[in-house]
């Protein structure tokens, strides 16, 4: 694996990298959706967060990631009975993805040249209890998003296909980017990010020529530059740790969760997963800052990111959603 | 203009000897020129220093970026891949027909330098100001060079420059705080919004540093960097620095910078004045558009793409796997079943490779007509009658290229969807005809709700068409209240909206006379306006499927 830039190291975006930490600490917050200009940093902060997460603890072999051997599905037995610390997988679905590589097919090699029916597992198995990554999102072909939402859905993939009968588990943390100039996003999966972020160049000087010298001071001597932000990383990374921890003592009042429903029903979002995905969000950051109940802060600084790609379009009100997010919770909350 | 020419060619021999000196830093070329001599000698002059391979984008997914090689493995009776052009050797590549290349394959390619770090020129061979190169792939090769107006007799071999002595130093050169801030502020002012700009400006000024055998960066260096780099992605023309009011563009950008950048003023000035003549010339008529041009454009490939289904299955049929097709499994063995004798039984199935068949879809089409019907008492007057027949001359139009219709008539307060997105022609004339007339004219909720049909609809992967009939006498708003100015207002801000989406649409004004009020609203939808009065059934027909098929295109 390549060089990766370290999280710590990135400049400004604060909503971006938020809204990585709360998907990070509580996976099923449903993913984050980055949306933005070129040349923003939205790849490089996904890898970072990526290389940044602490290892997960899988069977040696097993190709779904399971946690302990008796979650080991049948067809990819015999594995052993060991266990080994793994990174967090993060897995690239390139865009040009056949469906058969996404949920795993018939070994066509071994089909072909040994006469074997065997199933070869695909990326979706390969993201289980880690995070699938889709860059350029909104350009992914339709039946494949289908397939991603179905999937991501019942955190069940089965493949029925060429007289395979194949289950197993999928469980993983959706990140997207795109650049909305290329195309929209449908509503449907839209709505299966927990939460979205819209990122734009920085405007002040001084900050873009700080990511400019830590981009091309990292590009000279990248062993020096990770070196030099590790400590950063380790805290960032224990930090997360310690929340996931705290997430299950942090308590919100009745009153909070009022104050998510009124924020809801005032921007009138559809469904319930707004006011769900808000909650979560806010006890997840409740947690990450060491609070151990969910105050109105944390409410008031998640919002945007867990409603504002759940408004719908309003012709008469040409601002952009996460502003609108802002005002009603500047009218709601006080 | 023979002194621009001159020097834009040797600003071309410069970008080839910088990405020489930095293939990697660097990333490319774009080069904007028509096939004939003058991109020969700069080829040419490519070659010399880098080895190249050129693909194309009709080429197959497995000869780009490698697969498994189905007819090789099956012939040689192992797996056999194909390492794919994209992927493995050290040679630059040539994109040709760069402007004929999709989003989704530029995205992919655009991966596949990040990761691989390959070098790549794009051959842009684009012949109007907005066919151009895809974007995610502009955006990540530093160079941009445009030979249009260079004729051959300009386009000199120029004497090689110490490319390896440079590349030696390329690495210890340095650059001053002050020159990358000279950048990132000249990048600020072009309205160059990507990090990368400057960055790579930046690489092409060490570039040039290096192949003028200095150790650091000075002026020229900034200059060569600017002029390469962020003048050919400018999108506003840089104002003046005295301008008390710097246009809308980043405002901070004097604020966060003041201190540091006061005293270098001047010389930044002389940049600007130095990057001015390489401003790409098309500049102005976009920002004349209002500077949406380009948004416009990126939501048009990617509405098009939408727009394909996998359709129907056809019966599958022999081919050779590659591409986007894929190996009917089922058919290939029944091909390769009636053989089996003939090629020794030993208890395995033998495939050929002329066994082998391949799935088929038929696609469909996949537009859908909006029809919003303006059914109120002024419309009815005038001509509701003619207006439904229109329409059925459209529905007839719409039945042979089996297109979806949808219909919505608006009256008093509200807008009724009366026929949901369908392909029934016979229903949409049933309801049509069942249509009464009456009551005032909402024309912004109807508008709304066509919109918001059209919207839904292209989210589904249908190509949605708006077509409104009305006599344009607006006179309710809404929130239904009977206010002649505010209906004006609203639906003026609602075909804003609309217009912003980039939806293709067209206005017939069913009016006795034609409204001056419609054509200025068909202007703000950029529609086409079509008075019924003067139009027959043939002109309308031909009139809105012209508009059809250039919505497809756009």
């Amino acid at each position: 694996m390549s060089k990766v830039f370290p999280f710590s190291a990135i400049v400004g975006q604060d909503d971006m990298k938020r809204a990585m930490l709360l998907s990070a600490i509580d996976p099923k917050l449903g993913g984050v959706l980055v949306f933005g200009d070129r040349g923003t940093g939205k790849s490089t902060a996904v890898r970072a967060l990526a290389a940044l997460l602490p290892p997960i603890t899988a069977v040696k072999g097993c190709p779904v990631n399971s946690e302990s051997p008796r979650d080991v599905p049948e067809w990819a037995k015999p594995v052993g009975r060991d266990t080994e610390e793994r990174p967090t997988p993060v897995v690239d679905l390139p865009l040009g993805v056949t469906e058969d590589r996404v949920t795993g097919a018939l070994d066509i090699e071994r089909a072909l040249t040994h006469g074997e029916k065997v199933f070869q597992p695909g990326l979706l198995a390969a993201s289980n209890r880690g995070y699938l990554y889709i860059d350029e999102v909104n350009l992914l072909e339709d039946h494949i998003v289908d397939l991603l939402l179905d999937v991501a859905q019942s955190g069940i993939n089965l493949v029925e296909r060429e007289g395979l009968s194949i289950r197993h588990p999928a469980r993983f943390v959706l990140v997207g980017s795109g650049n909305p100039e290329e195309g929209e996003l449908r509503p449907q999966l839209l709505d299966r990010f927990g939460l979205s972020v819209e990122v734009r160049s920085p405007n002040d000087i001084e900050e873009r020529v700080e990511v400019i010298r830590r981009r091309e001071s990292f590009e000279n001597s990248p062993t020096r530059f990770i070196r030099r932000w590790k400590a950063a990383d380790i805290v960032i990374r224990d930090r997360i740790l310690n929340a996931r921890r705290a997430l299950a003592r942090t308590t919100a009042k009745r009153r909070v969760i009022r104050d998510c429903a009124e924020l809801c029903a005032s921007l009138g979002t559809d469904g319930l997963r707004g006011e769900l995905t808000l909650l979560r969000a806010s006890r997840a950051l409740a947690a990450y800052e060491g609070a151990d109940e969910v105050a109105i802060d944390h409410l008031r600084r998640v919002a945007p990111l867990a409603l504002s790609h759940r408004l719908r379009r309003d012709p008469l009100d040409e601002s952009s959603s996460s502003s609108r997010v802002v005002r009603a919770v500047e009218e709601t909350l006080g | 203009m023979s002194r621009d020419v001159a020097r834009s060619w040797a600003n071309a021999c410069l970008a080839l000897n910088l990405l020489a000196v930095d293939p990697v830093g660097l990333r490319g070329v774009a080069l904007r020129a028509r096939s004939g001599p003058v991109r020969d000698v700069f080829l040419d002059l490519l070659s010399r220093e880098i080895q190249t391979v050129r693909i194309h984008p009709a080429m197959s997914r497995e000869a780009l970026f490698g697969g498994l090689d189905i007819a090789a493995t099956l012939s040689a009776g192992r797996i056999m891949r194909t390492s794919g052009l994209m992927a493995g050797n050290d040679a630059c590549l040539l994109l040709a027909m760069a402007e004929r290349c999709g989003a989704e394959l530029a995205a992919e390619m655009a991966q596949c330098l990040e990761r691989g770090g390959r070098r790549m020129v794009l051959l842009d061979e684009g012949a109007e100001p907005g066919e151009t190169a895809p974007r995610a792939l502009m955006e990540r090769l530093a160079l941009h060079v445009c030979l249009d107006e260079i004729g051959r007799q300009q386009a000199q071999m120029p004497e090689t420059p110490r490319i390896d002595e440079a590349r030696l130093r390329l690495a210890d050169i340095t650059a001053t705080d002050d020159a990358l801030r000279r950048l990132v502020v000249l990048a600020a002012r072009l309205g160059v919004d990507s990090l990368r700009a400057p960055y790579l400006a930046l690489k092409a000024a060490k570039a040039n540093a290096a192949l003028r055998l200095g150790w650091r960066v000075e002026d020229e260096d900034i200059a060569v960097g600017a002029g390469l780099v962020l003048a050919p992605r400018a999108t506003v023309i840089p104002e003046p620095p005295d301008d008390p009011n710097p246009g809308d563009h980043h405002p901070e950008s004097r604020e966060g910078g003041a201190e540091d950048s006061r005293p270098q003023g001047p010389p930044d000035e002389i940049l600007v004045e130095a990057v001015r003549p390489q401003l790409p010339g098309n500049l102005i008529d976009g920002l004349r558009d209002g500077g949406h041009a380009r948004v416009a454009k990126g939501a048009g490939v990617g509405r098009k793409h939408r727009s394909n289904r996998r359709g129907r299955p056809l019966p599958s049929r022999p081919g050779r796997p590659g591409g986007d097709a894929r190996v009917d499994l089922a058919a290939t063995l029944r091909t390769a079943a009636p053989w089996q004798g003939l090629r020794g039984r030993d208890g395995s199935v033998k495939v050929l490779p002329s066994d082998i068949r391949l799935k088929r879809y038929e696609e469909k089409s996949d537009r859908l007509l909006i029809f919003a019907v303006d059914a109120s008492g002024s419309a009815a007057m005038a001509r509701l009658g003619d207006a439904k027949g229109a329409v059925e001359i459209l529905l007839s139009r719409a039945y042979a290229s089996r297109d979806h219709v949808a219909l919505i008539a608006f009256r008093g307060n509200r807008a009724d969807l009366l026929l949901p997105p369908t392909r029934s022609l016979l229903q949409a004339k049933r309801r049509l005809t069942a249509l009464p007339g009456g009551g005032g004219t909402p024309l912004a909720t109807g508008l709304r709700a066509a919109g918001d049909l059209a919207l839904q609809a292209r989210g589904q992967g249908l190509t949605p068409i708006l077509v409104l009939l009305t006599d344009g006498r607006a006179n309710v708003a809404l929130d239904g209240s009977g206010n002649r100015a505010k209906a004006r207002e609203h639906t003026t801000a609602v075909a804003r909206c609309l217009a912003g989406e980039g939806l293709p649409c067209v206005v017939l004004d069913t009016g006795n006379r034609p409204q001056a009020v419609l054509a200025d609203l068909a202007r703000i939808l950029a529609a086409q306006y079509l008075p019924l009065p003067r139009a027959d059934s043939a002109t309308l027909g031909k009139t809105i499927f012209q508009t059809i098929r250039d919505g497809l295109d756009a």
